[in-house]
């Protein structure tokens, strides 16, 4: 297997503009003469397929939700990070960037990260002339509020749903394309296959949701824009329905999965409430602007919130890290909270859980002011705990969130397969070890409307894309290893459930590959995960047939995959001996309890060749390493 | 924690050439705290055990914003509580003993797929219409030359704010769509963006509600009073005078 990340040569805020200056284009009456598949509508794939066909691209987009408005993306809150200085508080392009790798813990590539901070500017311009509502100033310019890992303002928001509102726009770009006839929609289909003809990606295999049926698709390329691979853990903020298959089923055909271990676990979140509970519910990064972390001082305090005199309060992110306070980034708000709570502070009923506090915001500015802010957030809250978070402190926990691994890409977006494509949260190549708040909707927008339009022309000008019949053997049998899978799963007909081992799964994971991780307890959960897998292999009840619309069925095939991917998560964990951004190994810490990381050894980026499973997962490391030309690599402080 | 028994009456039906029927279920055991929707996985998980077919619903993001649950609970979309989606309802809002019947959203324009699942592409098609502004990649102006005023924002923001599932289709006698489509254009038709195209989209999406097979508006306001996102009716008296305008 060979890595090129094919990073452009040249100063860094050239590379982008060179590149652009430099690849291959292909002409208008050319375009119409290819097919691409996007797999996904969330913000990557809806841009992307909606760019695409604007150049006269035949786009085929496919998603398994029964309306491409309803991709996760829709459910993100907060905002998104731009380096427009509208608040003149000295923010540039250079900043968003440097912000961003250093959020990363320097794990992530720099030419990467400065074309994200440079296309920023250009989403914001997008989304407005699109109508999508951002907040405004009384001048009717457009507002920002401050988040996570920056001391400048520079994150634009449509109240807490900025994710549904700039999906809306994406959406509505590609329904456009949908009219036009440029783009065939596939809604209420799921990616079961990748198909690869001559070492090229040519197609895919997709199940028609409704009808059941196993159908072949043909491509000059394929755009993943699947997202991320958060509910492995089960419990998570993801929907139900988000998965790692397509990505999965692509790195079974050949190409690399990097940094699988690098998951970020979010930290305000409504806490678990018991066992039936299917999902976790994310509470906005941006509460904590105006809201005061903290927890008793007291261990084992039962006492209400409000009866807790202050000086019996510990407001634990204020103290440890007074020039951030509660806007540390994500992965030290996380693992504070893991800290107090593991020495017996933590709050509720179940003990895992610390407070925000708004008293302090109300008496401030006022309730008024305070709901107009985060009006839609209070009423989520109270509506899933029936406490009302305007009189008492809400409750809150880290729960897994996001994925900054995922596909290997180059700096063109493309998999070591030829033709595939992958962006959006799919991929792992802007976020590094960690990723900062508000930057989750720049990335997944900057790949599909301003980086694949542009490398996917490249491509197809500089690579011999010969005309396939869906009658190839290569479909066959990725249609028929597709199929064979649902009739395996199905065959079982064991005794437990699908829910019963992927709750089990999660709970290993969470314990063992979650927060905190250590060689002992990885080395366990490796066995752990093996030996669950091969019990569901032997044990797993599906119900119903795959010849209609089976929900649980599909849940089964999903499930397969993340016993698989679980390991490759533990077996990466276990290769990087430090700590860095989310990952953080119990070895490797200060006596404080912050991050060692160890830029001499692990300055690389693991990218795993799938092998097979066999009793366990045969895989293979390479290892792509980071350069820094422009940054200088220090020991993040947010002190 | 108290715990609760729910006597649930269920639509099932196979697909959609089978007439349907409601089934009887029992549940013990429902914790206050579960949601609505967790509260059916506990009853799918007993039905697979037992080796009977679960009950299919849609959902996705469990959260309220992605629109893809939508049903009907004791003949009121997205049940009792006000401005909640179902996903959103808690258990807490029963009592022990309850029967509650669970119904998908009826209507012509969406034909069931499955038990509680229906085939609402028709929103889709209504926003392929016109519910956009057509603006291509990269060819948009630097954001802070289209001013808005605060309120105009606010209130596209209000239309913008709705989340497709449908419960206004299902709440309304005539089965009409015109929440759904009167959100989006009064949203776009509000703001400058939007203005080239206003005429033009109002027409497009207005005849593509009616080649669906929706009814048109009398005026009831059931569907504003089910929104789970509080769409106002508004948004209607928008489209209509938009229309007006744009037809003479």
């Amino acid at each position: 297997m060979k890595l090129d990340p094919k990073i452009p040569s040249g100063p860094l805020e050239e590379k982008w503009n060179r590149h652009k200056n430099e690849i291959n284009l292909v002409s208008p009456n050319n375009k119409r003469k290819h097919h691409i598949i996007v797999v996904g509508t969330g913000l990557a794939g809806a841009s992307a397929a909606a760019s695409l066909a604007e150049l006269g691209y035949n786009v085929s987009a496919f998603c398994i939700q029964d309306s491409g408005r309803r991709a996760h993306s829709i459910a993100a809150q907060g905002g998104i990070n731009a380096a427009k200085n509208y608040q003149n508080d000295g923010d540039s392009v250079w900043r968003l960037f440097y912000d961003t790798i250093k959020g990363g813990d320097y794990r992530s590539r720099e030419a990467n990260v400065y074309r994200l901070a440079e296309n920023s500017n250009n989403i914001i311009d997008q989304a407005v002339a699109q109508g999508v509502p951002f907040g405004r100033e009384y001048g009717g310019l457009l507002d920002n509020r401050s988040f996570g890992g920056a001391q400048v303002s520079r994150t634009f928001y449509s109240r807490g749903q900025t994710g549904q509102q700039l999906l809306l726009g994406a959406y509505q770009a590609m329904m456009k394309e949908v009219h036009s006839g440029k783009i065939k929609y596939f809604p209420r289909h799921e990616m079961l296959d990748l198909v690869v003809v001559d070492g090229k990606a040519r197609g895919i295999i997709s199940r028609d949701l409704v009808s059941g049926e196993v159908m072949k698709f043909q491509a000059d390329a394929v755009v993943l824009c699947t997202g991320g691979y958060g509910n492995v853990f089960y419990l998570s903020t993801n929907a139900k329905n988000s998965n790692v298959t397509a990505a999965w089923r692509c790195h079974k055909r050949g190409a690399a999965f990097a940094n699988p271990c690098f998951v970020q676990i979010h930290p305000t979140c409504i806490p678990v409430s018991g066992d039936y509970q299917s999902k976790l519910t994310l509470m906005s990064e941006s509460l904590r602007n105006d809201g005061r972390v903290w927890v008793p001082k007291k261990k084992g305090d039962k006492r209400p919130p409000n009866e807790i005199p202050e000086d019996e309060r510990y407001y634990y992110l204020e103290e440890r890290y007074p020039s951030f306070g509660n806007l540390v980034p994500r992965d030290v708000a996380s693992r504070n909270a893991k800290m107090v709570t593991d020495d017996g502070m933590g709050v509720g009923s179940s003990g895992l859980a610390v407070y925000l506090d708004f008293r302090d915001a109300i008496k401030r500015d006022g309730e008024d002011v305070i709901r107009a802010k985060y009006g839609n957030l209070f009423d989520m809250y109270q509506n899933i705990t029936d406490e009302n978070p305007y009189k008492t402190p809400m409750r809150i926990f880290p729960a897994v969130h996001y994925t900054m691994g995922g596909l290997w890409v180059d700096y063109n977006l493309m998999s070591n397969i030829p033709g595939l494509f992958v962006a959006g949260e799919a991929n792992f190549s802007d976020h590094g070890a960690n990723r900062l708040g508000a930057s989750a909707l720049m990335q997944g927008l900057s790949d599909g409307y301003f980086i694949v339009p542009y490398t996917i022309g490249d491509y197809l000008a500089g690579n011999e894309v010969p005309k396939i019949s869906t009658d190839h053997d290569a479909f066959k049998e990725a249609e028929s290893t597709a199929s064979g899978q649902l009739d395996k799963l199905l065959a079982v007909k064991g005794d437990k459930t699908i829910i019963e081992f992927h709750r089990e799964l999660g709970k290993i994971m969470w314990d063992k590959v979650g927060i905190s991780r250590s060689k002992e307890g990885l080395e366990s959960a490796v066995k752990e995960i093996r030996k669950l897998r091969d019990e569901f292999w032997q044990n797993v009840r599906v119900p119903g047939e795959k010849n209609y619309y089976n929900k649980y069925l599909e849940f089964a095939a999903r499930v397969a995959d993340y016993f698989e991917l679980a390991e490759l998560m533990a077996l990466d964990a276990l290769d990087r001996n430090e700590s860095c951004g989310c990952h953080l190994r119990d070895e490797y810490q200060t006596e404080e309890g912050e991050a060692i990381r160890n830029d001499k050894d692990y300055s690389y980026v693991s990218a795993w060749e799938y092998l097979g499973v066999n009793g366990k997962l045969e895989t293979k490391i390479h290892k792509e390493p980071l350069e820094f030309e422009f940054v200088e690599l220090k020991q993040r402080s947010y002190k | 924690m108290s715990t609760m028994t729910i006597k649930l009456k269920i639509w099932r039906q196979k697909n959609s050439h089978d007439p349907g029927h409601f089934e009887d279920y029992k549940l013990d055991d429902v914790n206050e705290h579960m949601s609505f929707l967790e509260m059916l996985d506990v009853l799918n998980e007993n039905l697979i055990k037992e080796g009977t077919d679960p009950v299919e619903f849609d959902y996705d993001c469990r959260e309220g914003i992605c629109g893809s649950c939508n049903l009907v609970i004791n003949g009121r979309a997205h049940g009792p509580k006000h401005m909640t989606a179902v996903c959103q309802l808690h258990m807490r809002e029963y009592n022990n003993g309850d029967t509650i019947v669970i119904e998908p959203p009826r209507a012509a324009a969406f034909p069931v797929i499955k038990d509680l699942v229906v085939d609402r592409s028709a929103f889709d098609r209504i926003i392929e219409a016109g519910g956009y502004v057509s603006v291509k990649t990269g060819a948009a102006p630097e954001a802070n030359l289209i001013p808005v005023p605060q309120d105009t924002s606010n209130i596209a923001f209000d239309y913008a704010t709705c989340i497709g599932c449908g419960a206004c289709v299902a709440a309304c006698p005539n089965s009409s769509a015109s929440l759904f489509t009167g959100a989006k254009i009064a949203h776009l038709n509000s703001l400058p963006q939007g203005q080239p195209e206003r005429d033009k989209r109002t027409i497009a999406m207005v005849n593509q509600m009616e080649k669906e097979g929706f009814g048109d508006c009398s005026n009831f306001a059931e569907c504003e009073a089910v929104c789970p996102v509080g769409i106002s009716i508004a948004s209607i008296a928008e489209m209509r005078k938009d229309y007006v305008k744009a037809i003479f």
